[in-house]
This record gives C-alpha cells, sequence and structure tokens, in this order.
C-alpha cells in the first residue's frame, strides 16, 4: 500500500499486504461491539462474581469483606445455634421445581406452537407477515399486564370459572390460582412467540418436495412427520426450546403473579435475596450456579440433538 | 389426435400390454382470476416395459401429468389406470410408482445408503432384503464406494444416481422421471442418457421420461408423446415423429423443418414451387385441396446450374458452412425458403456451393410429408 504503484511488488507481497491492511481493519471494525459486550455484558457479570465473595450488609447491599459464606449458602445453612454448616436441600428442590415447570411449559410452548408456526408457515406469501405480527403482539404489552390478565381468567371469580358456572358445567369455581398449574398457563403463553418463531422460520425453509418425494417412497403422513420433517424443522425446535427454556427457569414476575408467595420458583429465590432477604452474596452465588448449570446443560442438549441420524445399512 | 401408423389390431386397447392408461385426464388449476387448463383431455397408453417419453416446450403440462400418475395432483376429470386398475383416487404413498424428481428432492439428513433404503424400510421390508437390495442398487448406479455419505457431499451426477436408485430400490412399476438430466453438463448427460438406458433395459421397468431437449428424446424413447399447451399431439417411435409428423407442431419442435404449399389430389402432391410429383399418404381428415408439406432439409440435394426435369429452379441466398456439413438457404420460384443440409463428402460436396448463383433442388422421393394443417 505504501509502495509506489509501479514499484514492482515481490510475489506475495501484494497479498500479505492486503491481509495485514485486512486484519487491523477488522479489528478496528469490530471495537465497537468488543465495547459494548465488554460494558453491557461482561462488566455487570465481573460486578456479580465481586460481590458473591463480599458479606452482606444490614440493609441490602455489600460490605467490603471477603467471604465464601454466599457460595456455601447455596447449598448449606448455618445452625442457628452451633453455627456448624449443614446440608440444606430447600435451594435445591426450589431449582428442581423450576426446572420440571420449565421443561413443562418448553413442552407445552411447542405442542402449541409447533401447529401455529406450521399454520403461519403455509399460508400463502403475503398473508405470513400479518399472521407474524399477530403472534408477536403479546410482546406489545408489558408482562406484568399481560401476566395479571392470565390471573383474571382464572381466578375464582375469573372469567373462566364464571363461564363454567353459567354452563353449569362445575357448581363451584375450580382452584387454578396459586397452583403450578397456574405458572405452567401463564408461562406458556408468555413464551410461546419465542417458540412460534424459530419454529417458523425452520418450517418456512422446510423444501416441501421432500415432503412429497418422502411419500413417494410409500411413507405415510404421519411417518413423513417423523423421518423427514422433524429432523429438517429441528434446529427451529432446539432455537425455540432453548429461547423459551431459559428465562423460564429464571422467570420471576408469573410465579410471583399466578404463584403466589408459596411457589416459589428459582428466579423467586434469587429476587428475594436481593430483595427482602438482604443477602446480595448469596443471590449473586444463585445466579451464577443457575448460569452455570444452563451453560453446561446447553451444551449437553445441542451435543445430543444435533447429532445425525446414524448410518445403519 | 393421435396419429396411429401402426396396422390393426391396436397394441394399446389390451389391457394386459398397458402399464398406465391415462383417460381423457383434465387439470385445471385455479388461479386468483384466471384458470390455467394444464392438461386438457389426455389420453394416452403406456405399454409395458417401455421407454416413454414426454415432450414439449416449458409449461404444455409434462410435470403436471407425471404429478397426477404419481398421485401428487388429483386430475380434476378423467381416469388413471394402471395395469388395469383405476388408481385415480390412490394417494402416492400406495401407488407402486416411484419418481425421480427433477432437483432429485434426496433427503439431506441421511447417507447415501439410507437415501436408498427409505422406500423398502416404508414397505417394512426385513432388515436382510433391505441391505441385500441397497447393495445391488448401490452396484447398479456404481456408487457402493460412496455409500456411507451425505447427499448433500456427493457431486451432481452422483446425486443425480443415487436419485435413480432411491427411486428403482422398491421395485416400482412404473419409474417417472422428470427431467432427470435438465441440471448435468453436457459430457456427464450424455454419460448418463446411456446409463438410464441400459438401467431400463435390465431392470425391466416401465420408465416415462419427461424431456424438453428433442434429441434427448429422439435417442433414448421407444415412444415419444409430443405436447402441447395441454395436449397430446401426437405419439409414436422416434422415427414415425421425426419422418411422418402430424402437425406443424411437431415437425417445427423435433428437428429443422421446410414448410412448403402444394396441392393434394388422390394421393399424390404437387408443391407450388414445380418439380415433379410426390406420392404421399396424408393424415386422416386432410382432403384433397390446398395442403402444407414438410421436408426436412437433409432430404433436399442442391446442384449448380439450371433447373431440369424433375427438379425445383432455385436461388443460393446463403451457405454455411458447419463442419461435417453445409446447410444451403434456397430461394424457390415462389419466394418460399428452402434449407438444404448437404453433408460435406465427396460425393455430395456440399462446401462447393457459391452464394448467389442459381441452382437446381432435387426432394428425394417419399420425403414429403402432408401436415394435418
Ligand atoms: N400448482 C399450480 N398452480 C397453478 N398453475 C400451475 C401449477 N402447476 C403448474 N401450473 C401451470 O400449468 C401449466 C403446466 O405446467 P407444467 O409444470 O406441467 O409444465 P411443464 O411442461 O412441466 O413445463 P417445464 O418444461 O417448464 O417444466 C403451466 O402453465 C403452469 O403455469
Ligand atoms: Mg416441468
Amino acid at each position: 500500500m505504501a509502495q509506489a504503484p509501479d514499484t514492482p511488488l515481490a510475489p506475495g507481497a501484494l497479498e500479505h499486504e492486503l491481509e495485514q491492511a485486512d486484519s487491523r481493519s477488522r479489528w478496528l471494525l469490530s471495537l465497537p461491539a468488543i465495547v459494548i459486550i465488554t460494558l453491557f455484558a461482561t462488566a455487570p457479570l465481573l460486578v456479580m462474581v465481586l460481590y458473591s465473595f463480599l458479606t452482606p450488609g444490614d440493609y441490602g447491599n455489600v460490605i467490603w469483606k471477603f467471604s465464601t459464606e454466599g457460595w456455601t449458602n447455596v447449598l448449606m445453612q448455618r445452625d442457628i445455634f452451633d453455627d456448624t454448616l449443614i446440608w440444606a436441600d430447600a435451594h435445591l428442590s426450589i431449582f428442581w421445581r423450576s426446572v420440571k415447570l420449565s421443561l413443562i411449559t418448553t413442552l407445552l410452548t411447542l405442542i402449541f406452537g409447533l401447529p401455529t408456526a406450521w399454520f403461519v408457515a403455509t399460508r400463502p406469501k403475503g398473508q405470513r407477515e400479518l399472521w407474524l405480527f399477530l403472534v408477536t403482539v403479546p410482546f406489545w404489552t408489558n408482562l406484568l399486564v399481560r401476566t395479571i390478565a392470565i390471573q383474571e381468567l382464572i381466578r375464582a371469580e375469573g372469567v373462566i370459572n364464571n363461564v363454567l358456572i353459567f354452563l353449569h358445567i362445575i357448581d363451584e369455581p375450580i382452584q387454578m390460582m396459586f397452583t403450578d398449574f397456574a405458572i405452567g398457563f401463564g408461562m406458556t403463553y408468555v413464551y410461546l412467540p419465542l417458540m412460534v418463531l424459530p419454529v417458523y422460520a425452520a418450517v418456512e425453509k422446510l423444501d416441501f418436495r421432500l415432503v412429497e418425494a418422502a411419500h413417494d417412497l410409500y411413507a405415510s403422513r404421519w411417518t413423513a412427520f417423523r423421518r423427514i420433517i422433524l429432523p429438517m424443522i429441528k434446529p427451529g425446535i432446539i432455537a425455540g426450546s432453548i429461547l423459551v427454556f431459559i428465562p423460564c427457569l429464571g422467570a420471576y414476575v408469573t410465579p410471583r403473579v399466578l404463584g403466589g408467595g408459596k411457589n416459589l420458583m428459582f428466579g423467586n429465590l434469587i429476587e428475594l435475596q436481593f430483595g427482602a432477604g438482604r443477602n446480595w452474596p448469596l443471590g449473586a452465588a444463585l445466579s451464577f450456579t443457575l448460569m452455570a448449570i444452563v451453560m453446561v446443560a446447553l451444551v449437553y442438549y445441542v451435543r445430543l440433538t444435533s447429532r445425525e441420524e446414524k448410518t445403519d445399512v | 389426435m393421435q396419429h396411429q401408423s401402426q396396422p390393426m389390431p391396436d397394441p394399446d386397447s389390451d389391457d394386459t400390454n398397458v402399464a398406465v392408461r391415462v383417460d381423457r385426464i383434465s387439470k385445471i388449476f385455479q388461479g386468483n382470476e384466471d384458470e390455467v387448463r394444464a392438461l386438457d383431455e389426455v389420453s394416452v397408453s403406456i405399454r409395458r416395459n417401455e421407454f416413454f417419453t414426454l415432450l414439449g416446450p416449458s409449461g404444455c403440462g409434462k410435470t403436471t401429468l407425471l404429478r397426477v400418475i404419481a398421485g401428487f395432483e388429483p386430475p380434476t376429470m378423467g381416469a388413471l389406470y394402471l395395469g388395469g386398475r383405476d388408481i385415480s383416487r390412490l394417494p402416492p404413498n400406495q401407488r407402486p410408482v416411484n419418481t425421480v424428481f427433477q432437483n432429485y428432492a434426496l433427503f439431506p439428513h441421511m447417507s447415501v445408503a439410507n437415501n436408498i433404503a427409505f422406500g423398502l424400510e416404508m414397505l417394512g421390508k426385513s432388515k436382510g432384503e433391505i441391505q441385500t437390495t441397497v447393495y445391488d442398487m448401490l452396484k447398479l448406479v456404481q456408487m457402493e464406494h460412496l455409500k456411507a455419505r451425505r447427499t448433500s457431499e456427493i457431486s451432481g451426477g452422483q446425486q443425480q444416481r443415487v436419485a435413480l436408485a432411491r427411486a428403482l430400490a422398491p421395485q416400482p412399476e412404473v419409474l417417472l422421471l422428470d427431467e432427470p438430466l435438465s441440471a448435468l453438463d453436457l459430457k456427464l448427460r450424455r454419460d448418463m442418457q446411456i446409463e438410464l438406458k441400459r438401467l431400463q433395459h435390465e431392470t425391466g421397468i416401465t420408465f416415462i421420461f419427461v424431456t424438453h431437449d428433442q434429441e434427448e428424446a429422439l435417442t433414448m424413447s421407444d415412444r415419444i408423446a409430443v405436447m402441447s399447451a395441454g395436449k397430446i399431439l401426437q405419439v409414436g417411435t422416434p422415427r414415425e415423429i421425426y419422418e411422418r409428423p402430424a402437425e406443424r407442431f411437431v415437425a417445427n419442435f423435433i428437428g429443422e423443418s421446410n414448410f412448403l404449399d402444394a396441392a393434394l389430389s388422390g394421393g399424390a402432391v404437387r408443391l407450388k414451387a414445380g418439380g415433379p410429383a410426390f406420392a404421399a399418404t396424408p393424415p386422416k381428415g386432410v382432403a384433397d385441396g390446398e395442403v402444407s408439406i414438410l421436408v426436412r432439409p437433409e432430404h433436399g440435394r442442391v446442384r449448380m446450374g439450371a433447373a431440369t426435369e424433375g427438379e425445383l429452379p432455385a436461388t443460393i441466398s446463403n451457405v454455411v458452412y458447419s463442419g461435417e456439413a453445409t446447410t444451403v438457404h434456397l430461394r424457390l420460384a415462389t419466394g418460399e425458403t428452402f434449407k438444404a443440409k448437404m453433408s460435406n463428402t465427396p460425393a455430395e460436396d456440399g462446401g462447393s456451393m457459391v452464394q448467389g448463383a442459381e441452382a437446381a433442388l432435387s426432394i428425394a422421393p417419399g420425403a414429403v410429408t402432408v401436415l394435418k394443417d
């Protein structure tokens, strides 16, 4: 680049020059992204790591004194009488509850989301945008408002119970609020679009000629779905499952409103430490534990599901 | 509409000889405002073990006819028989018919071997039988060495062969091929044409082959159906189609043609441009009077000099040399043009023609075909 245009270049010199310039400009171009990621993703995480190793203050906040108490408290408790550490499974059981509810929610969003996505993807081209827009409409409303709308539907004097009583199908209102059902119902509703969108993208890309080929080769509709369609839209299903499962695991608004105070989920547990519990280090440690578990589970899940159909002939 | 040159009795009337009978099938696609008549009362009988080709320009309904036979499109009207059995209402997975798709439609998430095994699995064949058949198929299309590859990791020609093997493995009664060679380059295409013929011969399966390449149709087919605008215009052997086309469209679509005005009377044709009377059998429904006739370029002989008895006077308007042959463009006495194709052998010496010179054209006896329109 610095050479005069008519200076003959050694073979490969120009390429080398270009390569250098290329890598230089590449760094320069990605600088804003690096700054943003550092600022908005890495820095808060580092603050959290730091907090998890400090001592809780009396009014929330932290005292700048090193302590591993936050981490040990994830699975253990100090006995109030003799100060020894004893095994405590309270957090663990809340975690399992969360995992269970999140898995059920993910499954439900898949059961409702797949046909929805299929329906949208098989509309004529001009209509799909409208249907997609309708799917995303709930996103335009505040999460709390949506959750309260669900509450309005399922509470004892809510719409569903009133209608059922009016139709004489039941005599007494069904207790739906403050149950796992309520949480699952609410989360399924809230996270359904996150399943529909990636699955839609996958179905839309689906080559329907392959389905025809399967029928041509004597596959019934169900077999064609299982052997051809499902493997082809699997990436969309995986993406949707991840997008639904992870926020479910950390959800706290929906479980709080619909589940009441008793049915804690992991998100509520963390929230509690930063609120009434006034134990920021424990909250930070719990957050990290969740993150680590999610990450390990994710890697395992993606590995497991992206394995190809094995050759057995 | 069919030009029948077979002697009676018609072999197609006997159902034991017929693999597929298409009986007055129409297919109408409903558009937003208009409707497309993709097939218009098509009737044709395809015989057992036949290499049958559907030939026609783009949009004439070839794919639609194939899809109706495969079961992907329900016909709007008409009936479809397979070996004498009415299969019009049968879904594709219950028809003993397999398709080689134009884009192959191989399952990308499966290996070559699993693709070939798919149809056999669906038929509930035993594992052992599947393995033997897949192996035989791999050998048939010479793909044994690539059996474990994913179908996205093999070349176009190899994909084509896998598609063939996959469709042949369940041993269908009829194999449908929708322009399976169109994605291949010329050299590979030639090789695959030969291979296809060999496979058809070895398996004894009825092939229904779609192409819009007339040369491909002529070299490969036992019989050809020429289609245009949803109709079958003519069915016949490559020779019949080429040498005795029934209509101007067929003649024009296949090979090079000279169309000349003539008068027909009592089995003899006399060209307006002069020359002798030619004996000709007009197709059914053509009465004496003014007719159009066809002469293929290679049936015209040109000689420099003035025309004598039995020759047509002409002027050479252009001479196009193309290696083995020379095409001589002539202007006849009536103002009509005539292309004569002369081989560049010492005997014919097409290369010696001079542009602008006076010439005499002679047409081989029996080379005149009376057309229907
Ligand atoms: N699903 C459809 N809906 C509406 N019209 C269609 C449909 N499929 C085909 N057609 C129309 O039917 C006619 C015949 O189409 P077809 O695909 O059979 O032609 P083709 O002979 O196979 O042509 P090509 O050589 O280009 O493949 C065309 O005019 C086409 O536009
Ligand atoms: Mg076609």
